[in-house]
Order: structure tokens, then sequence, then C-alpha cells
């Protein structure tokens, strides 16, 4: 009785517990395999999807117009080449990043509360590089020639130009795209195939076994999948740091002022898991409460990730700051023009002090338990950081380019419908994979949420265990 | 519950695996070997033109110097295709009557140039200048074959960038002295590696950067 008393008031100091609700393994995969094997599709997934797929039509409009209309719809033009399509593209793969930090950084570092939010952000990654991926492919004007950028035995007798970066982009996305399939899909076979053997419909049941690849969860399934999982938990860790680090030199790698900075790479890599966070809970926010699983995606998982976003975001932060130093200490006088353009000169500065409103002051409320622990300011906070990550490529972008080094060929920028429904068009495509997803597939990890229950410590010595006992004899020494 | 699949499917995912790998290499190697074909390039076919004209015959058998038809080879970016005046200047005299050349003696009438078939078509993104090549030592032969051994012409080469660029990387090895570029018989291997070198030298060739720049051929 008194043991029991103790613990209970040194509950505080223990991590918070990442399940919560009494479940059971079968109660697990109960309500998350529910979700996609209950026989009527909720009318809500309806509405969504719905929405997400006219948004699509939009999309394909525009990409059929485009097609036949050539490049010229898209509002780029000197001096501003680069616009609205590579902000978008920018902004896209950024997002993605959070998934493959959860996933394998997290799952390097043995942080157990990955295990709730890992697939469907891995998810989120997928989908999100494929909206990214269009922008590139489509801005060609040809894109049925896009395989030009890929070396191979071509009757040009010419390699693409190994020292652009734009080339290295090639590389880095095609990777990042390849592993995070991989990873996800590797993920999703146990899964998968507990969806196979509780399926009724004779549909499912062939679509999950194919895709289960004859799962059977024998000891040595389990052994490769370990080994599997962790070697590409591996090979995507580099590229956490690789991908928006390449994707920052298409820029640094010039010598546009606001552009050639050496800070990029880190700065960048900072921006897309900051971004990444956001998108993780401006998804999971609402999923939870449409889907129950708030017993999985815990207020804890929330707070989590609100930290993440908290020093990411400060890194970025630091980033500005830096950005305005650098101007200043080049003693350029380009530099120094292009500083005072972009924060008050030029036309465009109000773009730079919303950027730092949403960047920048908006997360200085996640300081505040208030804010951090309330799931509705989180979810106001992430949308005011996406909005943030838009405005801050296209600061760097449009502002850096439209004021370049001759004052003859300045000019100004604005996106035509097109680009506008371009970018509108990705988000229908995003919202409508993130709806299909769901439906289709576990949107939790259901085997490794089983891990979490304390009947999956049958040895009562898990690390959880044994952290959780030196905390409680601490307490009790003082 | 009972599965789907049976126990063999198994096997057929493994095979499989085997079997796209092979398959996505066979691809490749088919790929490589399609886009280089005649089928793709024209190379070897040869075209009907509608006078029955053999260079076989005028170059080979007669002996007729390319120039004298290709006037403008030494001078132009087009080697110029020969008015219906220049056939004239011989056919007026012999085979006058012949029922071949009805059609030439008809162009000759009506002044009506005979509408040849074009046989080396480069596209239109690439500039291509006959009087530089021939300036810088490369013979007709070179690109277009042995003109003399056709009797109707056909394409000897695919005419691929690839192709191009095999030259303007290693121009050394295809020029031949300023005497010789008509010569239809001219081997590379008439000249010494040496002899080449100190050609390109002579005829003032740029830089392999310069040639393989994109803008000396994309302007």
């Amino acid at each position: 009785m008194q043991d029991a008393q103790k613990l209970k008031t040194t509950e505080r100091r223990l991590r918070p517990k990442m399940i919560e609700g009494e479940h059971t393994f079968g109660t697990v995969s109960d309500r998350i395999g529910g979700i996609t094997l209950k026989r009527r599709t909720p009318f809500g997934w309806f509405i969504g999807f719905g929405i997400g797929f006219l948004i699509v039509q939009v999309l394909m409009s525009t990409i059929t117009y485009l097609l036949f209309t050539g490049v010229g719809v898209f509002g780029n033009n000197q001096p501003v080449g680069w616009a609205v399509p590579i902000i978008n593209f920018v902004w896209w793969i950024g997002i993605g990043h959070a998934g493959t930090l959860i996933s394998a950084i997290l799952l390097l570092l043995n942080q157990k509360w990955r295990t709730s939010i890992n697939r469907f952000a891995e998810a989120m990654t997928l989908f999100a590089v494929a909206c990214a991926g269009l922008f590139p492919l489509l801005h060609t004007g040809r894109p049925w020639l896009a395989y030009w950028m890929f070396p191979y035995p071509s009757t040009m007798g010419m390699w693409p130009q190994f020292r652009s970066p734009l080339i290295w982009d090639v590389f880095a996305v095609s990777t990042y795209a390849t592993v995070s399939l991989l990873f996800w899909y590797v993920g999703l076979i146990p899964d998968i195939a507990t969806l196979r053997d509780r399926a009724k419909n004779k549909y499912f049941k062939i679509a999950y076994g194919l895709l289960s690849m004859g799962w059977r969860g024998s000891a040595r399934h389990w052994h490769r999948y370990e080994i599997a999982y962790l070697l590409l938990a591996g090979l995507s860790t580099p590229l956490v740091l690789s991908v928006h680090s390449i994707v920052s030199l298409d820029f640094s790698v010039s010598q546009v002022p606001g552009w050639h900075a050496t800070i990029f790479p880190p700065y960048f890599v900072a921006g897309a898991i900051f971004a990444g966070f956001a998108m993780v809970l401006i998804l999971c926010i609402p999923l939870r409460v449409w889907y129950n699983l708030k017993d999985f995606i815990t207020d804890a998982h929330l707070i989590y990730m609100g930290k993440v976003m908290l020093a990411t975001g400060l890194i970025v932060v630091y980033g500005y700051a830096m950005e305005l130093f650098f101007g200043w200490y080049s003693a350029t006088e380009y530099e120094r023009f292009m500083i005072y353009n972009r924060v008050w000169g030029g036309p465009y500065w109000w773009f730079y002090w919303l950027l730092i409103l949403c960047n920048g002051v908006s997360i200085q409320f996640l300081w505040f338990k208030r804010f951090r622990e309330s799931a509705f300011w989180l979810f106001i906070i992430s949308l005011i950081v996406s909005v943030g990550m838009w405005l801050e490529r296209f600061v760097i972008i449009i502002t850096s380019l439209h004021r370049d080094f001759l004052p003859s060929s300045w000019g100004m920028y604005s996106p035509t419908m097109w680009d506008v429904s371009m970018f509108v068009g990705t988000l229908g495509l995003f919202l409508t994979l993130v709806f299909l997803f769901v439906r289709f597939l576990p949107v939790i990890s259901i085997f490794e949420i089983r891990t979490l229950l304390p009947q999956a410590n049958v040895h009562g010595h898990s690390e959880d265990f044994e952290e959780n006992v030196i905390d409680v004899q601490d307490t009790e020494k003082t | 519950m009972a599965q789907v699949f049976h126990r063999a499917a198994n096997n057929v995912a493994k095979i499989s695996i085997v079997v796209a790998i092979i398959l996505a290499g066979v691809a490749g190697y088919v790929y490589t070997q399609v886009a280089r074909s005649s089928y793709l390039t024209g190379r070897y076919l040869e075209k009907q033109q509608p006078v029955q004209f053999s260079h076989k015959h005028h170059v080979g058998d007669d002996g007729i110097d390319c120039r004298y038809c290709h006037t403008a080879v030494e001078t132009s970016y087009s080697a110029g295709i020969p008015p219906t005046q220049t056939c004239m200047n011989c056919h007026s005299q012999i085979w006058s009557d012949s029922p071949y050349l009805e059609p030439v003696r008809a162009s000759y009438r009506e002044n009506k140039p005979i509408e040849w078939e074009r046989v080396h078509d480069l596209p239109e993104f690439a500039y291509f200048n006959h009087s530089i090549h021939i300036a810088k030592g490369v013979g007709c032969s070179t690109c277009h074959g042995q003109i003399d051994n056709m009797p109707a012409v056909y394409q000897e080469n695919t005419l691929q960038m690839e192709w191009c660029l095999a030259c303007h990387r290693e121009p050394e090895k295809y020029i031949r002295p300023k005497s010789e570029i008509y010569n239809m018989n001219w081997q590379d291997a008439d000249l010494t590696a040496q002899e080449r070198l100190n050609l390109k030298a002579d005829y003032k060739i740029r830089s392999k950067e310069m040639l393989t720049s994109c803008s000396t051929c994309h302007r």
C-alpha cells in the first residue's frame, strides 16, 4: 500500500506513457486494423476524399493546359526565372523530412514515441515527395524527356552535367523517394499480413495477400525484418541531412546575393524538419480525433512534436539572423543592398516581416506549457508555420532575383492563375493520397504499438522499465 | 482462416524478383540497340530519287569531281544541289534522248527544279556548315562514305549526336591533307598518328573544349 502510494507521487517524474487506456494485443489490432477493415466507409471519409479528388482535377486541368501550351503559362520571366514552381518544390520536399527523421533517426535513437506516428509520417513523406517531384518535372516544359537528366547510354554521347546542383537534385530526390518508399513498405509488411488474416472481403484478401509477400510471422521472418529495417534506417539517416542540403545548394552554389551563403545547407535542413513536424501535427491532430486514436497518439506525442518544432524553429530563426549578419559582414554592396531590399527597402518587404511573424514569433508560444499542451494551439501554430515556410522560400527566391546585379534588368514578379492552380492542385493530390492511405492501410504501426504494451515486456527488464525504476529510487532517496 | 495464396506463391514471388531484374537488364540492352538501329536513324537505307541518278556511275566510272555539281561545298553551309542546267551541260550532248533522263529534260524545258529526296537530314536545332569542315581537313567520305560505290545514295552514318561528338572530341583521328579531301578511297590509316597531329596544328583546329561546347552546334 505504501509502495503504491510512493509510486503514485513519483509518477510525474516518469516518462509519459506512450499508450493510454486499457489495451491488449488484440484490442490494438482491432482498433487500428478496424479503420481499414470496417465494412462501411464512414461518410466523413467520402467528403474528405471527395474534396481532395475535386482539387486533383484542378491539378489535372493545369497539367493538361501546361502541356498543350508550354511553360509560358507560368509567371516565370526575367529577371525572376525561378519562381513559384521551385518554391513549391522546396516547400513540399521540406515537408517530407519529418517523416524520415521520425522513422530513421528516432528509431536509431530508440525513441519510443516515434512508434505511433512513424507510419503516417512516412506516408506523408512519400506523398509530399510525389507532389514536390511534379514541379521540377513539369517546369522543364517537355517532361517526356525528363529521363535525359539520368545518366544512361544515350545516343547524344553525353552525360548529364555532374557539376550542376540541379543534377544532384535529381539523384538526391530520386534516392530519397526510393529509400522512403522501401522503408515505408518494409515497415508495413507485418501489418498488411495482419490485415490479410483478418480481412473478410475476398478482394482485400488478395490485395493484402500480394502486398504482404508471404509474411507468416515466423522467427526467421522477424529476424530478417529487424535486420532489413535497421539497415534501411541507417540508409535513410544521412538522407535526412543530404536531401535538403542538396536542395539548398541549388541556390547557394550560384552567386546571386541572398542565395550565395554558406549557412544554407543546415539552415534548409532545420527548416525542412520544422515544416515537416508542422505538417505531421496538421495531419495527426484531426486524425486522432476522427478515428478515435487518442490512446495511441497521446497528448505526450503532440508535446514532443511541439518541442521539436520549437527547437528546429529556433535554428531557422538563427539562420534568418545569420543572413542579416552575412549581408553586413560581407562588406559587399550587393549583399548589403539585398538585405536592405529584403527587409525594408524593396517592394516585397512585407513578405519578410510576414515570414518573421509566422516562423519567428508564432513559435515562441511553444515555450509555454499552455500552448504546447493544447492540441488546438499546436494545430494553429503548425498551420502558421506551414505558411511561414512557404514565405521563407518566396523571400529567398523571388526577393533575391527581382533585384539582381544589374539595375537595368530589375523587375517585378507575380504568379499567374496557373501557378496558383498548380500549387492548390498538389495540395489536393496530397489530401487525396492521405485519405486513400487512411482508408486502405493501417495508419499506425500495429505490431510496433503492441511492443509498447506492458504485456510485451514479459521479462520485465525493458529499457523503459529500468529507467522507471531508477527514477523511482531517486525519489525515494530524497 | 484459410489463406488465398498457396504456399507455392512464395516461390513465384522469389522467382519474379530474379525475372524482373533480368528483364530490366534485357530491356536496357534492347534500348541501346534499338536507339541506334537503322530503323530509327535511316542509316544504310537507299532513297529512291525522281531521276535514276547514279553517283557510282558519275563519280566512280566517269571520275567527275564532287565540286562539279556540289559547287558551294567550300564556301557555304550547304554543299548545294546542282540546278538542272548543270546536268544539261553534258546531257544536252550525250544520252540526250534517253527515256531515263526525261524528268531532267522536262525540268529544263519547264524551268522547274527537280525535287530530289534529301538523304542527309540534320535536325534544325543543329547548326552545320560544310565549308568549315572542308577547310579543316574533313574529307567527303569521312561522313558520306564511299559515294563512288553507291548507285543510289544512302546515309553512311547515324547522324546522331554521339557520332558528331566522336570527331569533335578527337578531330585528329579523322582529318586528312587538303589534297585528299575529295579522294573517295582515302583511309585514315594513310597517315600516321603523328602526321595527323601535325595536320591538326597546321589547320589550327581548336581545342576539344571549344569544339564540344554547346553553342558550337546549337546556336
